[in-house]
């Protein structure tokens, strides 16, 4: 098994995938195509827990690579590999892309090329968390656009054009700075593999090298990734595309946006701009804390005035996402235990995110496409098995113990208050008002006399439940032992604190 | 036999299973989700009493069991059970109460559609509850906690049909979740200083001697470190128990079911924060050593439970929903409590706790049993007449009054108000709280008599009241074992032999002392309670209300107060238009900042870029193309000249050849001359 190259399989298998269920797209019935394409969706999890069976996790460094010589004039490798921290959002997207596909596939348009571009998506996610040398690394990053771009352009709401075109564009510009801080990391050290850079940062050489390029290309190179990296996330004030593209795409889409998409910005900070730039983050991390808690409050704030709901969900992400760079930031300055919260909790707010995701989606779709905060009334009267699965995805977002987001936003808190109690107090504003909106959402659409589309409101039927019951026993099962994925991370983390300086 | 502290976990284990099998079972499964509940209390409160048996047996120990919950990568997060006879009275008194609850229930809910959904809930209530007791971890307590507030917005809110109930379950779970973020921000500031969140840990906990010296140390603001973090957790105990400025909820939560107000009101929600400073007492008492600070935590503690005694019992006064009567004599209650524990005698507080308890949950579900009666009228306007149709109901309800009045000798309330009041007239820092809560005794005794009065006596003033019938034993044998507690609770602790305290203290020996000793002021008391009855009777009881329209006899007397009362001072209205209109400012600021500011700036930048696009294309299409357009087009003009001179015809082409040869001759010689 060892000469098996598993994580090119895990990476490869969705794409070549989408090329057969392209290309027998018209041979095909939709039933098959549907349940093709989920099967395929569906490797990632079992190949990501056959890693898991050969994952030490006791060992901090990469595991399981592959490493092969790509463009040799340019030094480039093609090299993947694992540690706890991709592990994790490797199964995190194998959990939840099918979760996606199931919850739109059924009554999409042409589910073939739907399907294809979402596994061709799904695929481009999981090569960003194996990557390990900058350039496939970018590669699979930049190409993860074009699919979204494309599922939700024409798969959208009525909005979505433009949405689509400020998703990208947007994302674009950021990364175009990435490449050129990348260009500059590469004429100093001569190497794009992250495991060398991050190597030669520890002992400062990099510093020193980045150095004598002079001028100002030392921030430069920080300061591109870190803008390339903040998009993405999105750092406030960097998240004005993110509500349109989540609102505008169709559900499965938007939670895989907000489910994994958004957790590869957080995983390149943890990949990247920590690890080989420990310094410059240090420096700068108290104006980045301090926008992360601009996320986190004006987010949930924002959140609170939106009337449609899935722009709701997008701006609850942004509080969720800023929580998650909060600790992140936290830790770059002094806090040793953040860098488990932020990976705990940005795979934490993933599920309730994609559950919410699911939620508002069953809502959209029963309703003939209705989102508004008006349109409903008592649905928990109408379908109260659907009622207590929103229920419990929305508790577990308002932090409720026993459910996995307590877990991660208590440790963000515990690390943000060793830092910065400051900042940890104004935070709890964004707690409260995340309990005020989550509450007045379920209050006006589940509670109430029933009104609106929740007249009639059809319940969650045998096949939905099963595909939920599995996500919501998840996030009992780590929100009661959180050990299962701490154990993962903590090795790593300990690892890359002692690493810094 | 006794249960020992490794086995502490079964007692909320039991009704948590409960809740589990519950939200499983079908919705048919009425009999099983109730059977299970009841039995898992019982369980509960079986085990409750061996683990009092075990703490009784050595009072002065903290027994505890620590454990990991996991690890940090740097040291493990730990939490733990503690047993101790604070613990072990809580679990006795939460247990039993909830039990009582549970069985009066399963005649209350007899109707409702969600039954099973009802004693799901109910019994996740009570294991939270439970849990957040044999905590010996404040993480564990805050998890507890917080699943408490979960419970009460599932049960507040739990006919979610009615708009009101589902607003007033928000409220409930939005306005203690405020008072959560400080208790949260305490606790953070804790474990960043002491790098502990247990209790007692051999030595190592928190609330052990060592970690309270370090916690001494004072900030620049002149507080000790202790003060701020107590204070900052008493945020949390004002939430939780209703207490001022945070006691908007509570009265609202009366929009649950009866059986769920008497488990908040009695033995769940509202302890947990007289409960919560109980338990972190040493903490909050930390720095009443130190004499250079401004204000001491416990000094904060007992004026505000001062103004909520007086002002709840003032509220009291003008209500007319039989439930929120009740409602605010408990906000009144619990500031009784806060304000023993603030004078320094946590030991009044919990004992006032324990039969405050027994006699607000036999009150809340007498009121219950005479809703059920009436047909749903709550109004005390619209009842009357009840004493001879409800014999039990009227008997067991007139015990809970009087012992919430504090009726001397046979009642429990009077013993454990007379405690408090003891504490706060021997408090140095200030008499004025003790001055209130002697108010609050005439008040307390008013606004009962108007209630007993208006709902039993006279003649029924409405349809629901005119057939009203006793209820049957499932909800009267609750009443009844209530009521006797009511009464026989007065014997722990009696000044002469002081059981409960001593224990609670850790004591083996009792040391009682005579009562010719605090004579002075029970007397005191005594007179303050035959004038509140003594006025309220002479309003109320004197002259019943002839009908459910007749004014108030107060409210002709005194109608601005009234007014002002009736409308609870206008606290809601408050809140509504300073928090609810900070929070809506600044959610239409965090809009407006991304629609205009942060996507505006990207915008700007998009049409910077558009612009220069357009810019760079004009200058491609006019100057660089239109030039090479410009010379393509003369070529080809010159090209569409050349063809026409293309005609074939010979003549043609040897007169141009010739003319071209003149011009070539032309000009040789023009150059060769130059």
């Amino acid at each position: 098994m060892s000469h098996w190259p598993l994580l090119s399989t895990l990476v490869f298998t969705p794409w070549v995938g989408a090329l057969v269920v392209f290309a027998l797209r018209n041979r095909l019935s939709d039933g098959l195509v549907r349940g093709f394409t989920l099967g395929l969706s569906l490797s990632t999890l079992a190949l990501g827990a056959c890693a898991l069976a050969h994952f030490d996790p006791t060992v901090t460094g990469m595991q399981l690579t592959e490493k092969h010589a790509w463009i040799s004039a340019l030094k480039v490798n093609y090299h993947l590999g694992l540690d706890g921290l991709s592990l994790v959002l490797v199964l995190l997207t194998g959990v939840v892309s099918p979760l996606a596909l199931f919850g739109t596939l059924r009554s999409v348009r042409c589910p073939a090329i739907y399907g294809a571009l979402f596994l061709i998506l799904q695929g481009s996610a999981l090569g960003v968390f194996v990557a390990l040398d900058f350039f496939p690394w970018f590669v699979f990053w930049e190409l993860s656009l074009v699919p979204a771009f494309f599922l939700i352009k024409l798969w959208g709401g009525p909005g979505a054009a433009r949405a689509a075109y400020q998703f990208v564009i947007y994302t674009i510009g950021g990364s175009a700075f990435m490449l050129l801080g990348f260009a500059a990391l590469y004429a100093a050290a001569g190497t794009f593999d992250f495991v060398e850079l991050a190597a030669l940062a520890r002992d400062g050489s990099l510093a020193m090298q980045l150095e004598s390029v002079g001028g100002f290309w030392p921030q430069v190179a920080f300061l591109g990734v870190l803008l390339g990296l903040a998009v993405k996330v999105p750092l406030f004030p960097f998240h004005t595309w993110l509500p349109p593209a989540y609102a505008e795409a169709p559900v499965g889409t938007s939670m895989f946006l907000t489910g994994v998409m958004s957790k590869m910005g957080v995983y390149g900070f943890l990949r990247i701009l920590w690890p080989v730039f420990p310094v410059p983050l240090q420096a700068a991390a108290t104006p980045l804390l301090w926008l992360a808690l601009g996320g986190v409050v004006l987010g949930a704030f924002a959140a609170m005035k939106q009337t449609d709901l899935k722009r709701m969900v997008a701006y609850s992400s942004v509080n969720h996402l800023s929580y998650c760079l909060l600790a992140l930031f936290a830790v770059a300055s002094v806090n040793r235990t953040g860098g488990t919260s932020a990976a705990l909790a940005s795979v934490a707010l993933a599920k309730e995110a994609a559950l919410s995701g699911y939620c508002v989606g069953v809502l959209e779709n029963r309703s003939g496409g209705k989102r508004g905060l008006d349109d409903f009334g008592g649905v928990r009267s109408a379908a109260p098995v659907f009622a207590g699965f929103c229920g419990i995805a929305l508790f577990s977002s308002l932090g409720l113990p026993g459910l996995n987001g307590f877990v991660g936003e208590f440790l963000i808190f515990r690390g943000v208050f060793g830092l910065a109690p400051w900042a940890a107090a104004v935070a709890t504003l964004g707690l409260l008002a995340t309990a005020i909106f989550l509450l007045t959402f379920w209050q006006r659409v589940f509670h109430g006399p029933a009104a609106g589309a929740g007249v009639s409101f059809r319940d969650l039927d045998r096949t939905e439940k099963l595909t939920l019951l599995p996500l919501i026993a998840l996030m009992f099962l780590l929100g009661i032992f959180p050990q299962l994925l701490t154990g993962l991370i903590n090795p790593l983390v300990t690892a890359w604190a002692v690493s810094l300086p | 036999m006794t249960l020992s502290v490794q086995h502490l976990w079964l007692i909320p284990a039991l009704p948590l299973a409960a809740a589990a099998i519950g939200a499983l079972t079908p919705r048919n499964g009425r009999t099983l989700a109730a059977g299970v509940a009841i039995g898992a209390m019982a369980g509960s409160f079986l085990l409750a009493c061996l683990a009092l048996a075990g703490a009784l047996a050595d009072p002065a120990a903290h027994h505890t069991f620590n454990f990991d919950w996991f690890d940090l990568g740097f040291g493990a997060l730990r939490l733990g059970f503690l047993l101790d006879p604070l613990t072990a009275f809580m679990g006795v008194m939460v247990s039993f109460v909830s039990l009582l609850i549970f069985i009066f229930s399963t005649g209350y809910m007899k109707e409702d559609a969600n039954y099973k959904q009802f004693f799901c809930f109910l019994s996740l209530f009570a294991a939270a509850m439970l849990g957040l007791v044999v905590a010996n971890s404040l993480l564990l307590l805050f998890v507890c906690w917080e699943l408490v507030g979960l419970a009460s917005y599932l049960l507040i809110g739990f006919w979610f049909h009615k708009p009101s109930a589902a607003a007033a379950a928000k409220k409930a779970f939005i306005t203690t979740r405020i008072g959560d973020l400080g208790f949260l921000l305490g606790l953070l500031w804790l474990q960043d200083t002491q790098g502990t969140l247990l209790f007692y840990d051999g030595g190592a906990g928190f609330l052990e001697p060592a970690a309270l010296t370090s916690l001494s140390t004072l900030l620049p603001c002149g507080l000790a470190i202790s003060s701020a973090i107590g204070l900052l957790i008493f945020c949390g105990a004002v939430g939780k128990s209703g207490q001022f400025p945070l006691h908007v909820w509570l009265p609202d939560a009366m929009e649950g079911p009866t059986p769920v107000s008497a488990l908040i009101h009695a033995a769940t929600m509202v302890a947990a924060g007289v409960f919560l400073i109980a338990r972190v007492y040493p903490l909050m008492a930390a720095d009443q050593a130190l004499a250079a600070v401004p204000v001491h935590a416990l000094t904060v503690v007992a004026f505000i439970g001062a103004i909520t005694a007086l002002l709840g019992a003032l509220i009291a006064c003008a209500q007319n929903d039989i439930k929120r009567i009740l409602a605010f004599s408990t906000v009144s209650q619990l500031g009784y409590m806060m304000l023993a524990l603030g004078v320094g005698s946590w030991v009044a507080a919990i004992f006032h706790l324990l039969t405050h308890a027994f006699f607000k949950a036999l009150l809340f579900l007498g009121a219950g049993s005479v809703i059920h009666a009436a047909h749903h009228e709550q109004d005390i306007r619209a009842l009357g007449g009840l004493s001879k149709k409800m014999k039990i109901t009227y008997v067991t309800f007139a015990i809970g009054t009087m012992a919430l009045v504090g009726v001397p000798l046979f009642f429990s309330g009077f013993w454990s108000k007379e405690a408090i009041l003891h504490a706060a007239h021997g408090w140095e820092v200030s008499q004025l709280p003790f001055y209130a809560a002697l108010l609050g005794v005439v008040l307390t005794a008013f606004y009962n008599t108007r209630l007993m009065a208006e709902t039993f006596f006279g003649t029924p003033r409405s349809d629901g009241a005119g057939h009203a019938h006793e209820n049957g034993p499932a909800m009267t044998i609750p009443l009844v074992i209530l009521a006797a507690g009511a009464v026989l609770l007065s014997l722990v602790n009696l000044p002469t032999y002081p059981w409960l305290q001593a224990r609670l203290l850790g004591l083996h020996e009792v040391h009682g002392h005579p009562l010719s000793e605090g004579a002075g002021l029970m007397g005191l008391s005594v007179v303050l309670v035959a004038l509140g009855i003594g006025a309220g009777w002479a309003l109320y009881g004197r002259s019943l209300r002839p009908n459910a329209s007749a004014p108030d006899p107060l409210a002709a007397r005194l109608p601005g107060l009234f007014a002002a009362l009736a409308h609870r001072l206008g606290f809601d209205e408050l809140y509504a238009a300073t928090v609810g209109r900070l929070n809506a400012g600044l959610a239409s600021l965090a809009t407006f900042l991304d629609h205009f500011v942060w996507d505006g700036l990207i915008r700007l930048l998009a049409a910077l870029g558009e612009f220069s696009g357009f810019v760079s294309r004009e200058t491609d299409e006019r100057t660089l193309n239109g030039g090479f357009d410009a010379t393509s087009g003369r070529l080809r003009g010159a090209g569409q000249a050349y063809s026409r001179a293309q005609t074939g015809g010979a003549h043609g082409y040897l007169r141009t050849l010739a003319l071209g040869f003149v011009l070539l001759l032309i000009l040789a010689v023009l150059g060769g001359a130059r």
